[in-house]
């Protein structure tokens, strides 16, 4: 039975979930690598972040994108590999965050009594944004281009694998 | 002609490979891990949909690669550059592509997939009035797993065998398994990666000719299986779907051994571009 959850999440949502469980997510993501996460710490350290990461889940994925004419649309989003964001993680989960969506795993210590980390298969992106339900936002999409942007996105029923559990445990290298 | 171009590289993107597929699906048959099915099984689902739906299988449409074999004499060879360039432009607006091409120094999207050097052009002149072109578009993810090895001679094909499988390890989930490995042996340190990524362009299954060399390609290819990392990392039986080894002859100093990773989503399509020019697009 898949567990289905709605974002923001709340810490029972996450401390409950033990690694192999696959989660249903609805409720609305942000997309973040390499040079979002980088912008995210410096403004969260000015003050100045525009959104909100208490309880958010962030998605390592940069995706394909068409503009519509009543904004974006997405028509392939599977995540990137998560190990280049590991040098930013502590600081992320501590800003709140309570999921990560990748691929291919990251650190496990930073996850453990707060966080979990999610994977999605690699490479399936065209599977992936059938669960994108409608792009609510993006931010930074000039400075940083459509992969670094931050999409801030709607899922529905968003199947994951949790990989990393609060408790420690891991899908890698079992 | 450049239609033709942008089709063969819409081709690329949102079908994988009939042999790859086929290999991909067998892996699926034979796999019992409960997690390993659950990737295995989002593959094939997304790889339906990519071909349905005409849109990229990944989304990362990499970096655009272009193998050309230049027959000398044809009448397309002149202008064949920036038919490539203006193709990706094209393509990256159409299909659509992600644009993936950054400048170094500024950290700027050039937003259309072109650049300094991009898209990457191979040439190879060879005789004749036929233009074949490979087209590779490669992810990001799996090509950070590439490497080189400088190995003495004395290390030889014992020692490639070991860097091979210990860089597979190291990798895990990293590249996107299960992965197909390129591997060149011999040249030297900027030949070896190039015949690897060559490799890649070989059908599932489809051997070195010379048989030393394909028996060296089947036990590496059953000990990376055996490691167990499996699909996406998570364990399994299927850690690559195939082992592909290009060689040059090598110093007698020198032993590099290039090793190319692209992951599952095996892009890759042909372009023929004949001397009264049409042109014929296949993968």
């Amino acid at each position: 039975m898949a567990v289905r959850l709605k974002t923001p999440l709340s810490g029972d949502d996450i401390l409950n979930l033990n690694a192999g469980d696959v989660v249903h997510l609805s409720g609305v993501i942000y997309t973040a690598r390499d040079s979002a996460h980088s912008r995210i710490l410096k403004l969260v350290g000015k003050g100045e972040l525009p959104f909100d990461l208490n309880g958010a889940v962030i998605y390592h994925c940069g995706p394909v994108v068409r503009k519509t004419s009543n904004g974006y649309g997405i028509l392939s989003a599977g995540p990137t590999t998560s190990a280049r964001m590991n040098r930013y993680l502590d600081k992320i989960l501590s800003l709140g965050v309570r999921g990560i969506i990748g691929k291919g795993g990251m650190n496990r210590e930073p996850f453990k009594d707060r966080a979990v980390y999610f994977s999605f298969t690699g490479g399936a992106g065209s599977l992936a944004a059938k669960s994108v339900k409608r792009v609510v936002d993006v931010l930074w999409l000039e400075e940083l281009g459509i992969p670094e942007a931050v999409w801030v996105l709607e899922v529905e029923d968003f199947p994951l694998l949790v990989a990393i559990d609060a408790n420690g445990s891991s899908l890698y290298g079992r | 002609m450049i239609e033709a171009i942008v089709e063969a590289i819409r081709l690329a993107v949102t079908k994988i490979p009939e042999d790859t597929f086929s290999a991909i699906r067998k892996a699926y048959a034979e796999e019992e891990d409960e997690t390993a099915r659950f990737n295995l099984g989002n593959i094939i689902k997304a790889i339906d949909l990519g071909f349905a739906d005409r849109v990229p299988v990944c989304q990362d449409t990499g970096t655009i690669t272009f193998f050309v074999e230049a027959g000398v004499e044809s009448p397309y060879l002149g202008g064949l550059r920036d038919l490539l360039i203006e193709a990706t432009r094209r393509a990256t607006g159409e299909i659509p592509l992600r644009p993936n091409a950054v400048d170094v120094l500024t950290g700027k999207n050039s937003g259309d997939n072109t650049g300094r050097n991009v898209p990457l052009i191979h040439w190879e002149p060879v005789p004749g009035d036929r233009i074949r072109i490979a087209v590779l578009p490669k992810g990001g993810g799996s090509e950070n797993c590439s490497a080189l090895a400088m190995l003495t001679p004395a290390e030889g094909w014992e020692g490639l065998k070991r860097f091979v499988v210990e860089h597979v390890k190291a990798c895990g989930g990293k590249p996107c398994p299960p992965v197909i490995l390129g591997i060149g042996v011999g040249g030297g340190a900027d030949y070896a990666p190039l015949l690897a990524k060559k490799a890649l362009l070989r059908k599932v299954g489809e051997r070195n000719p010379n048989d030393k060399i394909a028996k060296i390609e089947e036990e590496l290819l059953t000990a990376v299986n055996g490691t167990g990392i499996g699909p996406m990392g998570m364990g399994g039986r299927t850690t690559a779907l195939d082992v592909r080894i290009e060689v040059a002859h090598r110093h007698p100093a020198s032993f590099p051994v290039g090793l190319v990773v692209q992951c599952w989503a095996n892009r890759r399509a042909f372009i023929e571009i004949k001397p009264d020019g049409r042109v014929d697009v296949w993968q």
